[in-house]
């Protein structure tokens, strides 16, 4: 976030996306091959299947997909939100350099709320309505600081409602939700992630529910706090103009993986994945040609429990069959795209995807 | 209503007389405090506009502006509280259930919500032949065939007419929403968000479909969206609400490239677009939407306008053209050029107080 406007160059090149492996770089977040699955009478859901991704501090990381993809489950598997007798969670997920999975409840429960917080998509249903927004969020700093008196409490959650933009925030301290706009209950629900100065935010569809004018505010606020907490965000989003207004890099996963990584520039500039080059020109666009048909992706996102063999895009690619029959049989690995800590997850040579591209794609006019 | 635009409209100049035309449309939901009326919500107060045979006209606002209020009244699901709705030259504002049937085989709704708007024990079949049916009507070749054609038409599987709503998915269910629609050759269709609860993937392909759909049956719509980006691929023209008014209406063009109401301006650039990485010159309202119990006096959007003025509290603008062109806008101190160059100060308004900023 907080990024000047991107020239196509002349920026100098940011930090690229953190290495993979454990040992150098220390991003605050690092998830390593997560695979979740649920057992259900229907069969083994894969909801998230070998995912991974780091997050540095400072930094937003927008995970991409459409529904079923698996975006809202990592979110919730960092976080350990999931019932673990209905969740089966495997992989790493290190938090601060702390190995969350296995870790036993009650000690995520400790870090949950203090070093990483959520921002949930609908904050009238995340707000207890029986309960002051003041006190539920002083009770969230109070659970972690158990030393703090009722007074002091109180000052910090009047302080951090101010903080995210609610005015009069000491008179606002008393109201119910009910009490609240849209757009400030949200503000509210971030006002108490962020009661903790947690080092992680994950934010799930935050400005979903609301209008496009609040949604600039509330993006605004939160590019606004992380330079000021310095926190790393995870911002999980179906919209990609949410994505390029305020990530520094970007995940785009489909049944359960991810297709393609990079940063904005790369993902969203010079994409590497025939699903992102789908997205990118389905996405109706304020420039460009009106009167153009949208140019969608054919057929409907697959059932996780029944995932496409090979490659599970290929049902729905126009390109799939061009490399032998490897996009049917093989599931492609994420590999390197052309450029540093730019990876995807496509049989076809990048050269080839690289000219596909400019010829069928950014000539439509999306991009660009 | 006595609202001060009922007057100002100029109707367009067009071959065609308007199928649809809307005058003075007001809905005010009485609110009640124990047993005595205590005021009225006003979701819209004083609509005026035409849809011509063959034209789609976008309502577009953000929440609780009144544009999903205005599309039941235009299918005469909620009764209008004041004002005229004419369709193809007679008044059916006041008409009765009998007097309506007819009608509604000219004027047919697409719901928002393609899980909840079919009934889940009913066969696609007869879903798609219910319109049919109520209006004992027996198209040639039968009510099957005529179902089948109309699955076709949507891109279903005209096989798949023995099939209930669960085995389809999001975007299946709205394409079956739509040929139910379109079932009694409609003239006109009010699509209401048609297909914002859709996966972007799947939202461009039933676009493509009722833009397709429009051109060939040469439908009338009225399509109403909060999603701008979606109206500027689908609509002829635009109205754009704020708080139950319309603030701003004309061609798509003029509406996208100069539009002239601060609101009209600040929703464009409010919307993240794909197509700039960062934030963009944004224009940032302050501020959520007032409530439609007590709006503001005079002009509705002041309080979070960077223009405002006094007379702007005292004096409701009138939706009026400004420069000879068909573009009607609510305005005191309209915008002008075109747009991309952010908030400009007006002719007499220096640019003032925080209430705008643009970030850069």
């Amino acid at each position: 976030m907080g990024r000047s406007d991107s020239a196509p160059s002349g920026e100098p090149d940011r930090p690229e996306v953190p290495e993979q492996r454990a040992g150098e770089g220390q991003p605050y977040l690092r998830v390593n091959d997560l695979r979740v699955r649920f057992d259900t009478e229907d069969g083994v859901v894969r909801a998230v299947d070998g995912v991974s991704f780091a997050v540095e501090r400072g930094r937003t990381l927008g995970i991409v997909g459409e529904s079923g993809s698996g975006k809202s489950v990592t979110s919730l598997a960092i976080l350990g939100l999931h019932h673990t007798k209905r969740a089966t969670i495997t992989g790493e997920i290190s938090v601060g350099g702390r190995q969350l999975v296995g870790l036993p409840e009650e000690q995520v429960r400790r870090l949950r709320g203090r070093d990483m917080a959520m921002i949930f998509q609908d904050p009238l249903s995340a707000l207890h309505p029986y309960f002051t927004v003041g006190r539920q969020i002083a009770e969230a700093y109070r659970v972690h600081h158990p030393r703090a008196g009722k007074r002091e409490a109180r000052s910090r959650a009047v302080d951090m409602l101010g903080r995210v933009g609610i005015p009069q925030p000491a008179r606002r301290f008393d109201q119910y939700p009910h009490e609240f706009s849209g757009g400030m209950r949200q503000r509210a629900m971030i006002a108490m992630a962020l009661v903790n100065d947690p080092d992680l935010l994950i934010a799930d569809e935050p400005t979903t529910a609301l209008d496009v004018t609040v949604q600039a505010q509330i993006l605004d606020l939160l590019s606004d706090l992380q330079a000021e907490f310095r926190s790393a965000i995870i911002l999980i989003t179906h919209d990609l103009g949410v994505v390029s207004q305020v990530a520094d890099d970007v995940l785009v996963m489909y049944g359960g993986r991810a297709v393609e990584q990079g940063s904005v520039e790369q993902v969203l500039r010079r994409p590497q994945h025939p699903y992102t080059w789908g997205l990118l020109s389905s996405v109706p666009s304020l420039h460009g040609d009106a009167d153009a048909d949208l140019v969608p992706i054919k057929g409907n996102p697959p059932s996780l429990i029944n995932l496409p063999s090979g490659c599970a895009f290929h049902p729905r690619c126009r390109y799939a069959g061009r490399n032998g029959d490897r996009s049917f049989t093989e599931v492609p690995e994420l590999r390197p795209a052309g450029e540093a800590g730019h990876l995807a997850a496509c049989h076809l040579p990048v050269d080839e995807r690289t000219r596909l591209y400019q010829e069928d794609v950014a000539q439509v006019g999306v991009a660009q | 209503m006595s609202s001060p635009s009922t007057a100002t409209q100029t109707p367009p100049v067009s071959p065609a007389e308007p199928l649809l035309r809307v005058r003075g449309l007001a809905k005010h939901f009485p609110v009640r405090a124990g047993f005595r009326s205590s005021g009225a919500v006003r979701a819209v107060d004083g609509l005026d506009f035409d849809v011509r045979p063959g034209e789609t006209l976008g309502l577009v606002g953000e929440s609780g502006c009144g544009k999903t209020t205005t599309g039941r009244m235009l299918v005469r699901l909620l009764q209008p509280t004041a004002g005229t709705i004419e369709f193809a030259g007679r008044d059916i504002t006041h008409a009765r259930r009998g007097a309506l049937r007819p009608l509604r085989q000219d004027l047919q709704i697409i719901f928002q919500d393609p899980y909840a708007s079919l009934n889940p024990r009913h066969t696609v079949g007869r879903i798609v032949a219910m319109p049919l049916q109520v209006n004992g009507i027996t198209p040639p070749g039968g009510v099957k065939k005529r179902v089948q054609e109309l699955l076709e038409l949507v891109g279903l599987n005209p096989e798949h007419y023995n099939r209930y709503p669960h085995e389809f998915s999001g975007g299946q269910r709205q394409r079956i929403g739509i040929a139910r629609a379109l079932a009694l050759r409609p003239k006109l269709i009010v699509a209401d968000e048609p297909v914002s609860a859709l996966d972007v993937s799947i939202q461009a392909q039933v676009i493509n479909l009722l833009r397709d759909l429009q051109r060939d049956l040469d439908l009338a719509f009225v399509f109403i969206a909060h999603d701008l980006a979606v109206v500027r691929h689908f609509c002829h023209r635009v109205a754009v609400m704020y708080l139950g008014k319309i603030v701003e209406i004309g061609d798509r063009d003029d509406i996208y490239q100069r539009p002239q109401h601060p609101y009209t301006r600040a929703l464009l650039s409010a919307i993240p677009d794909v197509t700039t990485l960062g934030p963009a010159g944004r224009i940032r309202l302050t501020g959520d939407v007032p409530t439609p119990l007590n709006p503001p006096s005079g002009c509705r959007f002041r309080t979070r306008c960077w223009k405002a003025q006094d007379r702007c509290a005292t004096e409701e603008p009138a939706l009026t053209n400004r420069d000879g062109g068909r573009q009607l806008t609510a305005c005191h101190y309209p915008e002008q050029g075109p747009v991309g160059a952010g908030p400009e100060p007006g002719p007499d308004a220096p640019a003032t107080s925080g209430t705008v900023e643009v970030s850069q």
